[in-house]
């Protein structure tokens, strides 16, 4: 059967997250610290929304682009916090999650062969969704000496003449990192003079710490009109069940990534829509008692890696935290397994983010402060065991 | 409120190397500032919360509407002082509307309390009249829902 797959499909490896996911599925009283969601359920008062929307028997279909409300509740949002301004009925597009609004943005903007650069360690999805959308990916490698951030003159680099699309995830899924604006900037400015589009996916954008300022590579001179800024209310708002995301472009790309979204999908759901009009109106609160309990913890376990060993930068945003385990000796898949088989607990490898993960695992923070505790108690105990052993 | 002080109502037995690994803090600075809220008397004191129907399942909790004629010169004060000395009272407030004062009484069993009401607090001088109503359920207490969301389902690893 496989000879009837489509080539480009079949090539796709398995994600690295899936495999390591079916060993962890198999164990007990495993701590995972692999989990790429909020611990927290929805707050209440979203979840209420959705309930009243039920009720009321809203149970049909919207408008494809999402109800009417939503996009003027999303963009007076994105103005608000993002100083973007964005017109609701023609430049916003409500998706089925962010991962939705990526494909097809891509899908509307590809044409086989041109190439779609991103940072990597990397969200697990860029890759193939490039590679589904018949480009071509061209990963750029971020540092840990320099925060993960993204170099302009690395992105430079690796511009061809077949460059279109510019792919950008800040805060990070993996690493934490944020861009300031001053390096923003520098990015912006290749972006200009290179033609490049540029989706810009900031879905922890209200997860940032120490006050670190979030800045949209939008909101900067010369790129409203080459960047389709993509967002949703999966982590900020505890919403990753809704299935809620959004498309904040100018028109034609938005009629482009309509054809796709009205034929593939039709819609969001309607009662997630309305919980999401909810969360953008009066959410805030929520968020910020949200945002806080991942702060105290971020904190926590960057203080218990470096103590027992691990280097690990402080990062200002999302709630993953990427320290180096070279240190031990082990590659980054053994280490995960032996810590996994030794000590019950879980984290992600982390070249399942692609190549240059090599050296570094993935522990996510959204888990309780106790969980973290014991997993922290356990891993220190690992790394002793280790260093023992090598000594 | 500050963020240590938030901690400590969550969890006052934290130990104090946690909470400053927590707050990104030097410990000294943490001993230092819970010492300062220990002496100013923010913190009043530290407390194990309780669960009584646990520990004793005929255990009751009584909220008793009081109404009170108030004294030239003591108000409600004096009075409610008097009420609030007693071991059986669990909380006493002053409260606006159709009665003056809530008093959360707790003892072994109903009978136990219905005395306390009937001896104690309907015999003092300044009560009017008191209505009694026992607690048959907790939803919540202290911030804290004692019933609520089903055991978390998230998937063991996920992007």
């Amino acid at each position: 059967m496989d000879d009837k797959i489509a080539a480009h499909v079949r090539d796709i490896p398995r994600s690295g997250i899936r495999d390591f996911f079916e060993i962890v599925q198999s164990m007990h009283d495993v701590i995972s610290l692999g989990i790429g969601e909020p611990d927290f359920a929805t707050p209440w008062h979203i979840r209420e929304a959705a309930l009243f929307s039920l009720e009321k028997g809203r149970t049909g279909y919207t408008s494809n682009l999402g109800l009417p409300k939503l996009r003027e509740a999303i963009a007076s949002y994105v103005a608000r916090h993002f100083g973007i301004m964005y017109h609701a009925p023609s430049e916003v597009l409500v998706s089925v999650g962010v991962s939705e609004a990526i494909d097809i943005a891509l899908r509307a903007l590809v044409n086989p062969g041109d190439e779609v650069l991103y940072h990597e360690p990397c969200y697990v999805s860029y890759s193939p969704s490039v590679i589904l959308a018949h480009g071509t990916p061209v990963a750029v490698p971020v540092h840990e000496k320099d925060d993960f951030r993204l170099r302009a003159d690395e992105l430079e680099k690796r511009i061809t003449p077949k460059s279109k699309v510019l792919l950008l995830n800040f805060p990070t899924n993996p690493t934490g990192a944020t861009m300031p604006r001053e390096a923003l900037q520098e990015i912006a400015e290749v972006c200009i003079k290179h033609d490049l589009i540029v989706l810009s996916d900031e879905i922890y954008a209200e997860l940032t710490y120490d006050g670190a300022e979030h800045v949209s590579i939008a909101s900067l001179p010369g790129m409203r009109e080459r960047t389709v800024f993509l967002h949703g209310l999966s982590k900020g708002w505890a919403m990753t069940g809704f299935r809620i995301g959004y498309a904040c472009a100018p028109r034609p790309l938005i009629e482009a990534m309509m054809k796709i979204h009205q034929y593939a999908i039709l819609c969001a759901p309607i009662m997630a829509q309305d919980a999401a009009i909810e969360a953008l109106e009066h959410g805030e609160p929520a968020v910020a008692h949200m945002r806080e309990k991942y702060e105290l913890r971020r904190n926590f376990i960057t203080s218990a890696l470096n103590e027992m060993g691990l280097r690990c930068h402080l990062p200002k945003g999302a709630f993953y935290v990427f320290p180096e385990v070279r240190s031990t000796g082990l590659s980054s898949r053994d280490f995960a397994m032996r810590l996994l088989e030794g000590e019950k607990v879980a984290v992600v490898p982390g070249p399942a983010f692609g190549p240059s993960g090599e050296g570094f695992v993935r522990c996510s923070y959204a888990t309780s402060l106790e969980q973290i505790k014991i997993a922290m108690e356990r891993m220190a105990e690992f790394v002793r065991r280790i260093s023992r052993k090598a000594a | 409120m500050e963020p240590l002080l938030r901690l400590l109502q969550q969890d006052a037995v934290a130990s104090r190397e946690d909470l400053a690994r927590q707050l990104n803090l030097p410990l000294e600075e943490v001993n230092r500032r819970i010492t300062e809220l220990e002496k100013s008397g923010v913190i009043r004191g530290y407390q194990a919360i309780v669960d009584r129907e646990r520990l004793d399942k005929t255990n009751v909790t009584a909220f008793i509407e009081v109404r009170i004629t108030p004294e030239r010169g003591g108000g409600f004060d004096r009075i409610a002082e008097r009420i609030a000395k007693f071991d059986q009272v669990a909380g006493c407030y002053l409260i606006s509307g159709g009665y003056d004062l809530l008093v959360v009484v707790e003892g072994a069993s109903l009978r136990e309390v219905a005395s306390f009401v009937s001896e104690k607090l309907s015999t003092l001088e300044p009560v009017i009249s008191t209505a009694t109503h026992f607690r048959l359920k907790t939803y919540k207490e202290n911030g804290a829902l004692l019933v609520g969301d089903t055991a978390e389902e998230r998937l063991a690893v996920s992007p």
